[in-house]
């Protein structure tokens, strides 16, 4: 996942240590951070219960987080998979619980909604040639209603035991079933976007859509991709949440974006610095988790979570843009 | 030089003791070890309108440049506007406040907007009006565009404006912003027009002229920056040449003929006979190109054989710079059709893709915005067309592609060399001979060129060239579009020479030489 850049003669030793340390920064961060809760609270929070607690709740975010960056690559944004994935778990509940139906179908007719909404997106964006914030804005927002309208704005509960057991009971290492399908999906999207083509592609047609264009590269097909990508994955994170609480809840699963955004960010400060990567995306979701959870066990109250979120994104930002700055001057 | 040479400054139409609108003496700049100015003087009288005229590459854009703050000049030139001495680089505002306003070649008009709000665009970018009186405005403009004869009515939307309506508007905006000055006894004026000509049509230059005269009529004084010297010679009072960054003359217009100005312009024969490729044998066409039009090119023809290089150029707005990205179908074309090797398309329907699935490339003249990503690697750019045959589309190696663009980097002599760098980070040479790379490694059948050494230092040059007749010998067909003649001289079996849309002369072998290239392109009736 790491490449080294070429080998330089011994005066490039330091620039080269300087770039290992940025590329795991966050990790470094995270660990201290495990430290210093565990030094406060080592009863409670040195617990491999709690660790699993925090490596199985996050598998929501962390799907909607990879899903986020396809499109971000892609030069795109996607602000409607928060509400894709409420969407997606109404169905599939709606399906499943209100009309009987198998949970194979549910999950297919869920997949298929996030599909559709990805499709939607890509056409307004790509065919009008609108703005994509505005755009998946207003997608999301339309399929918010939707998913009201279709789930009678009601919990519906009582989903097949089937996917509870899947997703949050059976566990590997004492860790729910739900963090390692985010961990395969992340391993999938590394590949495809560091080892095939198609991933080169997309970095090229979000860093220069003129030179995608004239380099012959497809540029609508490449963007209508990033799309389809985001709302599949924000159907599969729709599916994931309904396993891990067992019910479909028509808005709770909104206040997933600003996470998911924050992970987004902070993650392409790391691993790959100036890049959307998967591996920094997913150390991100849980270096800010562990530091939520840390704090809400030393006793904070609950509005630490927005103070964390927020202030990540800003930063997340803010940082991305000094590693442009510094690229740039290096021109 | 021997003709024309105007030292007396004194005498203008503003009266002996009125001082030169402009005077500016002692200018240089340079680039990075390229002398763009080199002791550049230049004065403008008072109610005169000086010709400011020169080649590509001369100094004309850099001089505008200065004037305007966009560039620092180098030490510390003497600059006087209407005598009182100014320090540069000043404020498009300061400047403003001493007289000076700019329309420039794209004519800085935003088309979402109606004429009046364009005509005050520059006064609500600088100062603070809690309130506009739209109406009076409206009655102000309406009076300002009949003293000049411009039929525009200020409600309307500047997208329903004619190209010389647009001009016009910005001529006049111009001399407005300059001359209203609140309660201040300033009339006099120094407008600059950077190429306002060269999209207009014949009988629409007429009335540009019209309305120049006009304003220089109520008091202001303007330089007219232009390739062309027809409109030179009619419009203005005398005229400074620049010829590679230095003065070449100063003539007074009503005393110079046309083709004293062309020598100016050309300076004296240079013999760059050394430069010209041997004489080739070329095969049968292997290419052609018909009735290809769209914008204000066309219909336009041509045959290439294998290894033939093709030169396009003329002057600005002649249309020969539009061939290239219509061929390739990245700029829209309104009709023409494209054969390679007996495969015969459409070039409407083309698009990059397809012609370079046929093999056609182009390099275009915009490295940084069209030519490569800037914020990725050298290997990452130099892979991007051949990632599929030098490796796997489903699984990348590294050590493949990092082999294919050390090799690459190694045989166009890219420096530094190290694959891994930024794109952004090279010097231009280094860039277009990154570009050169990406694409000829691909073996094409025609490649398309826009301004190959455009930006290019001087090293750099030669080996542009050679890269370029490699591919060719290679078998390629080239057809490069330059406003650079040196650089077509050096290259080119074939030069097509562009006036409005068409092509009106072809200088092949042993007629291409740099002066003739020139004359052929400012000659043009």
């Amino acid at each position: 996942m790491i490449k080294t850049r070429a080998a330089g003669e011994g005066a490039r030793a330091r620039q080269t240590w300087g770039d290992w340390f940025e590329r795991l920064a966050l990790l470094l961060v995270w660990a201290a951070t495990i430290a210093l809760f565990g030094a406060l609270r080592p009863d409670s929070f040195l617990t491999w219960s709690n660790f699993a607690t925090i490596l199985g709740s996050q598998s929501v975010i962390v799907v909607i987080a990879l899903g986020l960056i396809v499109p971000l690559t892609a030069g795109d944004y996607d602000l409607s998979i928060a509400s894709n994935l409420t969407f997606a778990a109404t169905i599939l509940a709606v399906l499943n619980v209100n009309h009987g139906l198998p949970i194979g179908v549910a999950i297919a007719a869920a997949l298929a909604a996030g599909l559709a909404v990805g499709l939607v997106n890509g056409f307004f964006v790509l065919y009008f040639r609108m703005n994509s914030l505005i755009v998946t804005m207003g997608v999301g927002t339309f399929a918010h209603g939707l998913t009201l309208w279709l789930g009678d704005q009601q919990t519906i509960s009582g989903v097949s035991d089937r996917l509870v057991n899947a997703v949050i009971v059976d566990r590997f290492l004492g860790v729910p079933l739900g963090f390692y399908y985010a961990l395969i999906l992340c391993a999938i999207l590394w590949y495809v976007l560091s080892y095939t083509a198609l991933g080169r592609r997309l970095l090229f047609v979000g860093r220069g859509r003129d030179v995608a264009r004239l380099s012959g590269i497809a540029v609508d097909r490449v963007r209508l991709g990033g799309f389809v990508c985001s709302g599949l994955m924000g159907a599969v994170a729709g599916i994931l949440y309904v396993g891990t609480t067992a019910a479909a809840d028509p808005s709770s699963g909104l206040t997933f974006l600003l996470p998911a955004f924050a992970a987004a960010f902070l993650g392409a400060t790391s691993i790959n610095p100036g890049r959307f990567n998967p591996w920094g995306t997913i150390i991100s979701v849980y270096f800010l988790v562990t530091g939520i959870t840390g704090l809400s066990i030393l006793g904070v109250s609950t509005f630490v979570q927005d103070l964390f979120y927020g202030g990540a994104l800003v930063i997340a930002v803010t940082l991305s843009q000094i590693v442009r700055g510094r690229e740039e001057r290096l021109a | 030089m021997a003709i024309a040479l105007s030292h007396a400054e004194g005498g203008g139409r503003g009266g002996a003791s009125a001082p030169p609108v402009l005077r500016i003496e002692g200018l240089s700049k340079s680039f990075g070890g390229a002398q763009a100015l080199d002791n550049v003087s230049l004065t403008v009288r008072h109610g005169e309108v000086h010709g400011l005229l020169g080649q590509n590459g001369s100094g004309k854009s850099t001089l505008i440049k200065i004037l305007s703050g966009f560039h620092s000049p180098d030490g510390s030139p003497k600059i006087e506007i209407d005598g009182r001495s100014v320090s540069l680089p000043v404020s498009l505002a300061a400047l403003r406040a001493n007289g000076v306003s700019f329309v420039h070649q794209h004519l800085g008009l935003l088309p979402s907007l109606t004429v009046l709000e364009n005509l005050l665009l520059s006064d609500f970018a600088a100062e603070n009006r809690w309130y506009v009186d739209w109406r009076a405005e409206a009655r102000r403009a309406r009076r300002l565009f009949e003293r000049y004869d411009i039929r525009l009515e200020p409600t309307s939307p500047l997208a329903d404006l004619t190209p010389v309506e647009r001009a016009q508007l910005a001529i006049v905006r111009a001399f407005d912003e300059v001359t209203r000055d609140k309660g201040q006894a300033l009339t006099r004026g120094l407008l600059v027009l950077d190429e306002p000509t060269p999209f207009l049509p014949a009988q629409d230059v007429d009335a540009l002229f019209k309305l120049i005269r006009g304003i220089v009529a109520d008091g202001a004084s303007v330089i007219f920056v232009s390739h062309d010297i027809d409109e030179v010679l009619e419009i203005t009072d005398r005229a400074t040449v620049l010829r590679d960054g230095r003065v070449a003359g100063v003539f007074e217009t009503a005393a110079t003929s046309k083709a004293e100005v062309i020598r100016l312009i050309v300076g004296e024969h240079v013999d760059l006979e050394a430069l010209r490729p041997a004489a080739k044998e070329l095969a049968a066409p292997s290419i052609v190109i018909s009735g290809l039009s769209g914008g204000s090119l066309g219909p336009f023809s041509v045959s290439l054989a294998p290894g033939e290089v093709v030169g396009l150029t003329g002057l600005i707005g002649s249309g020969y710079d539009e061939v290239v990205y219509m061929t390739y179908g990245a700029a829209a074309a309104a009709a023409g059709a494209i054969e390679i090797d007996g495969v015969r398309s459409e070039i409407a329907s083309l698009t990059p893709r397809l012609s370079i699935a046929r093999g056609c490339v182009l390099i275009p003249g915009d490295r940084l915005a069209a030519g490569a990503v800037a914020s990725l690697s050298v290997k990452e750019n130099l892979n991007q067309p051949v990632m599929e045959s030098v490796s796997r589309a489903w699984a990348l190696s590294d050590a493949k592609l990092a082999r294919n663009a050390a090799a690459l980097v190694g045989r166009f002599d890219v420096r530094p060399r190290d694959p891994a760098i930024l794109f952004a980070s090279l010097s231009g040479g280094n860039q277009q001979k990154v570009l050169l790379a990406k694409w000829f490694q691909t073996r094409p059948r025609l490649i398309l060129l826009d301004e190959p050494t455009q930006g290019v230092d001087i090293g750099a040059r030669a080996q542009v060239f050679a890269a370029i007749a490699e591919a060719a010998r290679q078998g390629a067909a080239v057809l490069c579009a330059s406003s650079d003649y040196e650089q077509l001289t050096a290259i080119c079996d074939r030069v097509l020479i562009f006036n409005r849309g068409r092509v009106a002369q072809e200088l092949v072998g042993a007629q291409i030489s740099k002066p003739a290239i020139a004359e052929a392109c400012y000659k043009i009736e």
